[in-house]
């Protein structure tokens, strides 16, 4: 989901009920437990302590002083397993040593603030949960202090609290947490506490060691994938090799002598082979006879979609944005290029394929799985399993990796597991081969872009249009009433229709192909071809009009402060100016995005043969108030080498309706002999934070482009750069 | 009936010789640190060392590890005391993690084979392995510090 929707007042307030029976309202921050369900609130507070302290759904408080911390967000490697409880620990004044994490279950207290469902999603972790987490913890605090205080019959004030203590600050008397988490637990929370000033940060703001770490490096760490339940069968499904095709014929008499297969199964997704483990499973599959029948996708290509999508693109589409007069502007210009760029469809390729346990009763029904998307899942596993929400829980496990795959709109997994474990009447982990997750669509969409610039006697950009052809990712789901209007759906546009640049003419307009691929956000959603579109083009318009690529940014970025000083910073930081040897190159690139601010310069060399080699990125990001700068860091890198997977390798094809890659030979990722040096530079701010898991992709694939003009005066207009011919 | 000698124990696995090591020891024996990520030796996550070599799990016959010595990631230390496992923790490596277990088992046979890697070293002796998460630049600083650690004393396998 974007950052432009969740900012959008307007979706705040459509508090009604969307297709699909998917409940979006506005969940204020609040903190009281009666928005928590009774069952849920008795599950929290009778967790593995003796007796506890739940002040709200976000804190336990062990009579052994152990502090848990509820987390309503997927732990999915951005690290809000530790950033998350960083905020509650600061204002709980906890011990930050006795600090647990646990993942929340599924409930309504738990939803999203703004987006009103229990989600992961649009780099919103931290901005949404900032006020709310730091609340929860002040709540836990007053109440602490207020108990110590009826106990020892002194006033509040004067009491305070450290490190997991209340201290009575004349004497020095103390109290552990633990040891007042019963009396503290009789008291009523308070409507309203004072957060602290953020000059008094004792942990936000800190490098500080991620929580998970420990057990991801002795293999302790359990993911969906790690996950058994007693009685439990793998199942392994046969899905149609082209989109929306069907099953007309199974002979599974091959597949049921394998040893160790139980049994096969027709569901609405394929054939499932149910077996007492993933290689039987897999084998019994290898052995199935399906006859499909392909539907209406039989003849889906990419060459023929890319053609279709280029003769799109010369007529102007549905306006998302108009500024001036672009026409006029563009006519009177002294001088207008124009350029075509295109991005091809991309799968997610989380590094730990999909996979979802169900345990399906007669009265409930269980899931443990790595999910972004719990209210969504919930809702939908339900109608299938023919339960009601409430008898449906979800344990979210570690995800390894996500980039919005795990949050699928018609929770495609974990229906199909629901349904596999319906038929097999037996608890089921159904897993999916690497070849499945290449081959099983919802992609980021392919787009293709036409750019016309116009540029003044004095090489100053006048005029500027864009049309952007690709699919819809919204389209179709729950979402649909909020993020497409006018029949513009946001995320196809985003980062290009909300250019920062001071551009007086400026039009953005769009067509949206109905095309068979299922389509999905992928890390950065809309950023991550706009952002390239839009700086590549903006890199020639420069040089079309004899400006510095960074000069011009700077110029047109005079109100835009923050974008400017983090362009300046990573200017210097990168060396702007100075020069490369022969065949080597910089390019500069900038992309808001999901409300952060990031810059990057590339530095690439280009061999005789026109292999690319990125051999440096700086990187400068302005993301509001930063919890922990290392994770800040860590998310930026990532990003970076996200965004070169897709600039330098990533590819999805479809030929007669096939998909033609498979694994990770041929749909390959950056690997660590192709990964650049990385610097990363936090500009400091006193801003609410912002998003910080995907405003470091955009930027880096036009940085490489551009690097590589400087390198070679070749253009690339195309992803992913093979080689620069 | 085959007999695995499994992090210094030896294990027996009721199952079919064919079956891939990778889901022996995810699925019979419960070590469920090793990682599934391809099935065909693309990425590396199953990575576990066979008499001393790093292997890819995933495409090793089970019947052809029968009597050698297998370590996997649960075996490398009892106590997060290896020097990766404590590089590691000091850089704060891990994204997701899912891959990590695969990382560690091949930078240890580096670590072993040279205590000193350099930047172009460790590049070849680990570009078998992918990040999607692009923790790389982490996983370069991380062997040259496990290298410190381990020539300042830290254990050595």
């Amino acid at each position: 989901m974007s950052a432009s929707a969740m900012e959008r007042r307007d979706f705040l307030k459509t508090g009604a009920a969307v297709g699909g029976g998917l409940l979006i309202s506005l969940y204020l921050p609040e903190l009281a437990h009666a928005s928590l369900s009774a069952k849920t609130f008795d599950k929290l507070k009778s967790g593995k302590e003796s007796a506890t302290f739940a002040p709200n759904a976000f804190i336990r408080i062990g009579t052994d002083d152990s502090v848990t911390v509820i987390v309503n967000k997927s732990e999915m490697g951005q690290g809000v397993y530790t950033s998350l409880p960083m905020l509650i620990a600061e204002e709980l004044e906890a011990d930050w040593s006795k600090i647990k994490v646990e993942s929340a279950p599924v409930d309504q207290a738990y939803a999203h603030p703004v987006f009103g469902i229990q989600m992961t999603g649009g780099s919103t972790s931290t901005a949404s949960e900032w006020e709310r987490f730091r609340k929860a913890g002040a709540t836990a605090r007053t109440m602490l202090i207020a108990a110590a205080a009826e106990s020892w019959k002194i006033p509040v004030g004067n009491l305070r609290a450290e490190n997991g203590f209340v201290i009575q600050i004349s004497s020095g008397r103390r109290a552990s947490y633990g040891s007042l988490a019963n009396a503290a637990a009789t008291l009523t929370p308070p409507k309203d506490v004072l957060l602290k000033n953020p000059k008094d940060f004792k942990l936000i703001g800190k490098p500080t060691r991620r929580l998970d770490t420990p057990a991801k490096v002795n293999g302790s760490a359990q993911f969906g994938l790690d996950v058994q339940v007693p009685g439990m069968m793998t199942a392994v499904v046969a899905r149609a090799p082209v989109f929306g095709g069907k099953v007309v014929s199974v002979n599974a008499e091959k597949a049921k002598a394998v040893a160790g297969v139980k049994d096969v199964l027709q569901v609405p997704s394929g054939v499932a082979v149910i077996a007492t483990g993933f290689w039987p499973a897999k084998l019994g599959r290898d052995r199935l006879e399906i006859k499909w029948d392909d539907g209406p996708n039989a003849n889906l290509s990419t060459t023929s979609m890319r053609e279709q999508y280029a003769t799109l693109a010369k007529t102007p589409g549905l306006v998302a944005r108009k500024v001036g007069d672009p026409a006029r502007a563009l006519a009177g210009a002294a001088k207008t290029i124009t350029a075509e760029f295109e991005v091809p469809f991309l799968a997610h390729a989380t590094m730990e394929p999909l996979n979802c346990v169900v345990d399906l009763r007669a009265d409930r029904c269980e899931i443990w799985t790595g999910t972004q998307f719990q209210s969504v899942d919930r809702m939908a596993a339900a109608a299938i399993a023919g339960l009601k929400p409430e008898q449906v829980q979800i344990h979210t496990t570690l995800l390894g990796g996500g980039f919005g795959r795990r949050a699928n709109p018609a929770s495609d997994f974990i229906i199909e597991a629901v349904q596999v474990a319906k038929a097999a009447k037996v608890p089921v982990k159904v897993v999916w081969t690497r070849e499945d997750d290449i081959r099983g669509g919802w992609y980021r969409p392919m787009w293709y872009d036409r750019m016309v610039g116009g540029i003044d006697a004095a090489g100053n950009p006048v005029a500027w249009t864009h049309t952007i052809v690709g699919q819809s990712i919204i389209a179709g789901t729950a979402f649909e009433p909020f993020i497409i209007k006018n029949g513009i759906d946001e995320t196809s546009v985003e980062g290009a229709a909300d250019l920062l640049y001071g551009i007086p003419n400026l039009q953005v307009d769009l067509h949206t192909p109905k095309i068979g691929v299922p389509v999905q956000w992928w890390r950065s959603v809309g950023h991550s071809h706009n952002g390239f579109a839009v700086e590549a083009f903006f890199d020639e318009l420069a040089h079309a009009g004899g400006k510095d690529p960074f000069e011009l940014r700077r110029d047109l970025l005079k109100d835009q402060p923050r974008m400017r000083a983090v362009l300046e910073l990573v200017a210097q930081k990168g060396n702007w100016g100075k020069p490369l040897p022969k065949g080597h190159g910089r390019g500069i690139a900038t992309h808001f995005s999901f409300s952060s601010y990031v810059a990057q310069v590339a530095e690439v060399s280009v061999a005789k043969d026109g292999k690319v080699r990125v051999d440096r990125v700086v990187c400068a990001v302005d993301c509001g108030r930063v919890v922990n700068p290392d994770t800040v860091k860590a998310q930026m890198e990532g990003g970076i080498i996200f965004g070169l997977s897709a600039a330098l390798k990533g590819e999805i094809t479809l030929d007669r309706g096939r998909v033609v890659q498979r694994n990770f030979h041929d749909y390959e990722m950056l690997r660590i002999n192709e990964s650049p040096e990385i610097e990363v530079y936090i500009v400091p701010s006193a801003e609410n934070p912002t998003g910080v898991g995907e405003p470091g992709v955009p930027p880096v694939a036009p940085a490489v482009a551009n690097a590589i003009f400087a390198a070679t005066g070749k253009r690339v207009r195309r992803l992913p750069i093979r080689v620069v011919a | 009936m085959i007999t695995l000698k499994v992090n210094g124990k030896q294990l027996n696995a009721d199952v079919d010789p064919s079956t891939p090591l990778l889901w022996v020891l995810r699925e019979t024996l419960g070590l469920t640190g090793t990682k599934y990520g391809c099935g065909m030796a693309q990425c590396g996550a199953c990575t576990v060392h066979l008499d001393g070599e790093a292997i890819r799990s995933c495409v090793k016959r089970v019947a052809d590890t029968a009597g050698k010595e297998i370590t996997t990631i649960e075996g490398l230390s009892p106590d997060l005391s290896h020097p990766l496992q404590k590089a590691w923790m000091e850089i704060d490596v891990p994204q997701c993690g899912y891959c990590q277990s695969g990382q560690i088992m091949s930078a240890a046979i580096l670590l072993a084979e040279n205590s000193t890697p350099t930047d172009t070293d460790i590049d070849e002796g680990m570009s078998g392995n992918i990040c999607r998460c692009g923790t790389y630049p982490r996983i370069r600083q991380a062997i040259h510090r496990a290298a410190e650690i381990k020539a300042q004393g830290g254990k050595t396998t």
